[in-house]
């Protein structure tokens, strides 16, 4: 037992769990807090960071997926070649840092990307930047990275970026904590996905944390503490216990189709935010893709994904669903999730603002990209195309109307495409309300955004949290609404969002008459053992 | 290089010389001994087609044609093979 007193740090939970373990703490100190070398020393200092990002490279290029890999393949060639090295190290021995010559050198070379006539050169922009980035970070972390992680350690750290987390090993790290990032994040959504504890915004520096230290990371409340006393610890391994038993419980039910107590049958699907967790999700276990969230691909800085890049991920997630329903929604930029260039800076409510299928419909030369990439991803399987934020029939209309033009275009270019299952998202209360004037194939309940809407509480608003409740009658009663219009006229209704796996909120949505849900692969096990246990 | 040989052969590939493709063609490359440049039509330089810095920085999209040229003992042999590799468009399966 450590003499030092127990701490307690808050923190926001990102992807809900426990985890008891001991601190690996990853330094949080800035490049401008290392003194510069010699130009030796610091060529010495670069060549061994490259040498570390080309064998992290090696090691994420084993893992990925075809398309990923491809791009890993070009960033590790990169590293291998003279011709970008070499103004480096000139600008090392002209007196410059390597850190700074690296940075110098780099944002050169993107520049010359981001004019490029053709989107696809554009978007390659986004890998010299990661490249960057990894070298940079190794630059300001030294080796740590291949430092061996005792089994049982949490993640401590100033930040995890999308390509750290997936390059850690979560087979020895129980779980994460770290001081920037958001609940709606990108880190969080992995985490989410995997079922990996983590914590964001954690209330603390690098002088109150102690490396080495025995911690329990409380991802159900949101608290890191760090040398837990007696009492502490023996309450956390009780609720991990019991954690643990309810986790081999709900095993048991993954593999089997989801029945109620009844007998009846519930679809359960999976929500896919981005593809680079798939590989670790069994389609067997799954009824299909309920939802896939295409802002993945638009995530990063500058240049829009172009077609052939779309098209290469949603038949990989065709590919992997074999045969089964693949969900794919259009672009739902704008609200909690900006993209720049894209959605439009200063609006004063941007949830109620051009966001989803308005902006997709505004920026016309955008969507067609994507609605082509669709229309040839929909040879290769059962996909439906689902429309975010609708609110009047015109605008699905509208939507169906530009998707036919482009199937016509694609089989005029001799390039095989099809028109897919066309069906919306019910979110706008005013969609809801009028549901049977939308000739949707099918019907998918948003109930974030359903919830927040109908109560005009936020859901990132926590003055007033109890009034963003998914039981109030009022979304209840509109939830029953669409699918009692679904079950008449033989038209899907399912629902995505956090209330399909939430044991305070499934009960009563299958009490709607609901029997198809969409649910993260992390929580596609308890969902299936709250569907057996209702009835 | 006045003894060099060239060739040159159009690019049939779907996307054109991107990162996969470039990849391939300058580890291709690599293995020759042979000093090989390459340049896009239109292009009046010709530069390394052993660095990817270099051959990315072609930006060559599809239908563009591409010039090699080698000088070195397996100059010929490069070249056929360089030839090839761009006829199979880059052995990947155009989707």
């Amino acid at each position: 037992m450590s003499m030092r007193p127990e701490r307690t740090f808050p923190a926001q939970v990102a992807s809900e769990g426990l985890a008891i373990g001991r601190i690996a703490l990853r330094r949080m100190r800035s490049l401008a807090a290392i003194a510069k070398g010699t130009p030796e020393e610091e060529v010495t200092r670069l060549e061994a960071a490259c040498l570390a990002a080309a064998s992290q490279l090696e090691r994420l290029i084993g893992l990925a997926e075809e398309e990923a890999a491809a791009i890993l393949e070009f960033q590790s060639a990169l590293l291998a070649d003279d011709e970008l090295i070499d103004p480096v190290r000139q600008r090392i021995a002209g007196g410059e840092a390597a850190a700074a010559a690296w940075q110098q050198v780099l944002d050169g070379q993107m520049a010359d990307y981001q004019v490029a006539e053709d989107e696809y050169f554009r978007a390659r922009a986004l890998d010299l930047a990661d490249l960057r980035d990894r070298v940079v970070e190794l630059l300001a972390g030294g080796a740590e990275n291949d430092v061996v992680v005792e089994r049982g350690a949490i993640y401590v750290g100033a930040d995890l970026a999308p390509s750290r987390f997936l390059e850690l090993d979560w087979g020895s790290y129980r779980g994460g904590a770290v001081v920037r990032g958001s609940s709606a994040g990108h880190v969080a959504i992995l985490a989410r996905a995997r079922g990996i504890p983590l914590v964001v915004g954690l209330a603390a520096t690098e002088s109150m944390l102690v490396d080495g230290a025995e911690a329990i990371l409380d991802a159900e409340s949101g608290r890191l503490i760090q040398d837990p006393s007696a009492e502490t610890r023996a309450r956390y391994q009780r609720r991990a216990a019991e954690r643990e038993a309810e986790a081999k419980l709900h095993a048991t039910h993954l593999g089997k189709p989801a029945l109620t107590r009844a007998g009846e049958r519930v679809l359960t699907y999976i929500n896919v935010d981005d593809p680079r967790a798939l590989p670790a999700v069994d389609p067997e276990n799954c009824d299909g893709v309920g939802l896939t969230r295409t802002e993945f691909l638009f995530s990063g800085e500058g240049g829009l994904p172009g077609e052939g890049r779309q098209f290469a991920a949603y038949k990989a997630l065709m590919q992997w669903a074999r045969g089964r329903p693949v969900t794919i929604r259009t672009l739902d930029a704008g609200g909690d999730k900006p993209i720049p260039g894209l959605t439009p800076d200063g609006e004063s409510n941007p949830f109620l603002g051009l966001r989803g299928l308005r902006l997709s419909l505004a920026r016309p030369d955008v969507f067609r990209v994507q609605l082509r990439a669709l229309a040839r991803a929909s040879v290769e399987g059962d996909l439906k195309v689902m429309l975010p934020m609708v609110t009047r029939p015109q605008e699905l209309e509208q939507t169906r109307a530009l998707f036919q033009a482009v199937v016509l275009e694609l089989a005029a270019e001799g390039i095989a495409a099809s028109l897919p299952k066309l069906g919306m998202m019910v979110e706008v209360p005013a969609a809801a309300l009028n549901i049977a004037a939308f000739d949707a194939d099918f019907f998918s309940i948003g109930s974030n955004d359903l919830v927040q809407y109908v109560t005009a509480a936020g859901r990132d608003c926590e003055s007033v949290r109890d009034l963003y409740d998914p039981l109030e009658p009022g979304v209840l009663e509109l939830i029953h609404r669409v699918v009692q219009h679904g079950k008449l006229t033989g038209r899907e209704v399912s629902l995505c969002g956090d209330m399909a796996s939430d044991p305070r909120y499934l009960p009563a949505l299958l009490d709607t008459g609901l029997r198809a849900v969409s649910v993260a692969p992390a929580r596609l096990a308890r969902a299936k053992a709250l569907i057996a246990a209702y009835g | 290089m006045p003894d060099a040989t060239e060739r040159s052969i159009l690019i049939t590939h779907q996307v054109g010389l991107h990162a996969r493709p470039s990849v391939k063609l300058t580890k291709l490359a690599k293995s020759f001994d042979a000093d090989i440049r390459v340049r896009g039509e239109g292009a009046e330089d010709w530069v390394d087609a052993k660095s990817i810095v270099r051959v990315m920085g072609l930006k060559l999209r599809m239908g563009t044609t591409i010039f090699f040229k080698a000088d070195g003992p397996d100059a010929t042999q490069a070249l056929e093979a360089l030839v090839g590799l761009v006829e199979r468009d880059f052995d990947e399966h155009a989707a």
